[in-house]
């Protein structure tokens, strides 16, 4: 068989697996949700189980991949990078998608399930604004209308995306409570779904929140996973990657890479990147796994950063993307298993890893997977043998991040 | 001495008067356990205590604001219980707080602090009937005579509705709009079809909650239930500086609406 490449139809590998009835993955997940959404949930959860096995709908979803999003994205072999690090780098190149991120694969799914649903509006949160712009540059394709939900610290940082949300027709409500970030706009997206859930579908931009928003998202993410398995296997000679590595804010891009390995490929160590910050001995940070202990929040039961008492804590990074004190209730399973590692990388080595990159190869990425080539960095050669294979999944691109950097980096 | 919240809705509704429920944030000034006794004094057949929670999914500005007004003078679950335990002003007590607090303190410790403090009733709005039973917090709290609220909302569909009332305690909390906590300009169309619903599938008290924000809205909510829960709009005098006075004024004139 041959491997997706460029300009080939989309192909979409067989449904994954569901979690449980009662929506969870081992003790994880579930639907801890005011009354008023659980019937919108039901109804999705019925629609997209219906739409994931059907013909139709799969051909309308992956048309709209080729021909829209344009995928399959490649992988790309870095060869100075892989000679500056001593591992064989492979990019799986999210960041060449329509719009400039993996959140395009989920959303273009979830306006289907809305027109299929009869639902004339989404409305999305957003925390580095790339789910934000999926999500409107989606409502203008379908021709619905769209209110996307963003910190007010993130509209500050990601001033690009607010004005690409704007320019594509879309309303961007910034969020003040709290610490102004990705899990405030997720309390006010729901606020606002609880008060308009009969016509309004909530476009969740993660592996997160109730049932059954992390196994939908993950299999509308599966096609990253699915196609990098095949194209590493052209590139490997039919070997798969000893590592496969991708960032974590909610987990979806992640989600959707390790999807197409967990199973399939059970010699590929499977590395969720989050978010260190300042450090994770300085209490500021977004790792979930590595810090956070079992909670219900969002919807969910996962893993969050909270104090003593089950008050969330608020994140610290430098990515808006990554800005996060949760994580995707899959996520939290597969660590419990020890069916994949957490690691993080600091707010410098992401910086360092955004540098690295755009030096070496000539790639500017976002700096959610910055954060996945930083930790790359200090682990080649040390807890990543020099000499293996890595596939990294680089979710986006860095045109977003530049002013913020410009800023932290000053003349070059 | 705790006083039982069903037993106790049910007595004061079987006198033929509507039933009036407030909330108060627990912990919101140093003063918050006379603003709930100022309730009870001026006609509340019971009171909602809301514990701070960092996220709460369900509220609105108003509260939301309570809330962490009320963290950052330091409330915790375990001082809101506690401090709880002196009010003792002969009607029933609930708490309203969201679950991750409650799993985080344990189910039986929460239920037993709960029981320990003379609360009666525990109100989640983010655990609905199927996790409740899942996970267990139902036993739990039977097992400490605290009794578990459900709520039901516009678009609760016939057959669940049924199965809420059929498992609820204490009382059953309809949600009378599509939304979230605070206040409205008019009552919503919403609410008499809830209330309706609710009275025509259960004998267990029904009470209107969300978005009742004044004398003349209870009144007419009262019409459709056996009585209305009343926060946001008590909550903001609270933080415009009001007090238990300032509270037990409100409260006496909802009562009055009530009874008219
Ligand atoms: C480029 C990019 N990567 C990663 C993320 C983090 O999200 P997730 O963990 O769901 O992939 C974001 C979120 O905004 C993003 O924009």
């Amino acid at each position: 068989m041959n491997a997706p490449s460029r300009g080939t139809a989309v192909e979409l590998d067989p449904p994954g697996p569901e979690p449980t009835t009662d929506g969870r993955f081992g003790d994880f997940g579930g639907r801890y949700v005011p009354e008023s959404i659980i019937p919108a949930l039901e109804e999705l959860e019925s629609a997209f189980r219906t739409s994931w096995h059907d013909d139709e709908f799969r051909l309308q979803y992956a048309t709209l991949l080729s021909e829209y999003a344009g995928r399959p994205t490649p992988v790309t072999e870095c060869h100075r990078l892989s000679d500056r690090l001593g591992v064989r780098v492979l990019l799986k190149r999210e960041d060449l998608t329509h719009t400039g991120s993996h959140k395009i694969n989920n959303v273009l799914g979830q306006a289907l399930l809305t027109r299929r649903m009869g639902k004339q509006r989404v409305i999305a949160e957003t925390g580095a604004g790339q789910h934000g712009v999926a999500t409107a540059t989606a409502a203008a394709l379908f021709g619905l209308d769209c209110t996307v939900y963003m910190g007010a610290v993130d509209v500050e940082r990601q001033a690009l995306n607010v004005w690409r949300m704007k320019l594509l027709g879309a309303e961007v409500v910034p969020v003040t409570s709290g610490s102004a970030t990705l899990k405030d706009a997720v309390n006010d997206a729901m606020r606002e779904w609880v008060a308009s859930v009969e016509t309004t579908h909530y476009c969740l931009g993660s592996v997160m929140g109730p049932h059954p928003f992390p196994w939908l998202v993950r299999e509308f993410q599966r096609v990253v996973g699915d196609e990098a398995r095949k194209q590493c296997r052209a590139i490997l000679n039919g070997k798969d990657p000893q590592y496969v590595v991708a960032c974590i804010g909610g987990g979806s891009n992640a989600m959707g890479t390790f999807a197409g390995f967990v199973t399939q490929c059970p010699d590929s160590v499977l590395i969720g990147v989050e978010a260190g910050g300042l450090g994770l001995e300085s209490g500021h940070h977004g790792a979930a796994v590595n810090r956070g202990v079992p909670g219900i929040v969002h919807g969910m039961r996962s893993l969050f950063l909270q104090d003593e008492h089950g008050q969330v804590v608020e994140a610290t990074s430098i990515s808006a993307g990554l800005d996060y004190p949760g994580i995707g209730p899959e996520h939290a399973h597969l660590a419990e298993l020890g069916m994949a590692r957490y690691e993080y990388a600091t707010d410098d080595e992401a910086v360092a890893g955004f540098q690295l990159l755009a030096e070496t190869e000539g790639i500017v990425p976002a700096l959610e997977p910055a954060h996945a080539i930083g930790w790359l960095a200090r682990e080649a050669g040390r807890s990543i043998p020099s000499g293996s294979t890595v596939l990294l999944t680089l979710s986006g691109r860095g045109d977003k991040d530049a002013a913020q950097l410009m800023d932290r980096l000053g003349e070059l | 001495m705790t006083v039982h919240l069903e037993a106790h809705l049910r007595a004061q509704r079987a006198t033929g008067r509507k039933l009036l429920v407030p909330y108060v944030t627990g912990g919101l000034g140093k003063d918050w356990i006379d603003v709930v006794r100022a309730c009870a004094a001026n006609g509340a057949d019971a009171v909602e205590i809301g514990i701070p929670f960092s996220d709460p999914m369900m509220d609105g500005k108003t509260i939301q604001e309570a809330s962490q007004r009320a963290l950052d003078l330091g409330a915790t679950p375990e001082s809101v219980i506690s401090q709880a335990a002196d009010i003792d002003v002969g009607i029933p007590l609930a708490v309203m707080t969201y679950y991750n607090l409650v799993y985080r303190m344990g189910h039986d410790r929460f239920a037993a602090s709960l029981e320990a403090s003379g609360i009666s009733g525990c109100i989640l709005p983010d655990l609905p009937l199927d996790e409740l039973q899942r996970g267990g917090f139902d036993t739990a709290a039977a097992e400490h005579n605290v009794e578990c609220v459900l709520l039901a909302s516009p678009t609760t569909t016939d057959a669940r509705l049924l199965d809420i009332c059929r498992s609820a305690r204490g009382f059953v909390y309809g949600v009378s709009l599509m939304g979230i906590t605070g206040e409205r300009t008019s009552l919503a169309g919403s609410a008499k079809i809830m209330g309706e619903r609710m009275k025509a599938v259960t004998d267990r008290p029904a009470l209107l909650g969300v978005g009742i924000s004044t004398p003349e809205q209870a009144h007419e909510a009262a019409q459709y239930a056996d009585g209305v829960i009343v926060g946001s709009a008590l909550v903001r005098r609270l933080l415009q500086s009001g007090g238990p006075d300032e509270a037990g004024a409100f409260v006496a004139e909802l009562r009055a609406a009530l009874d008219a």
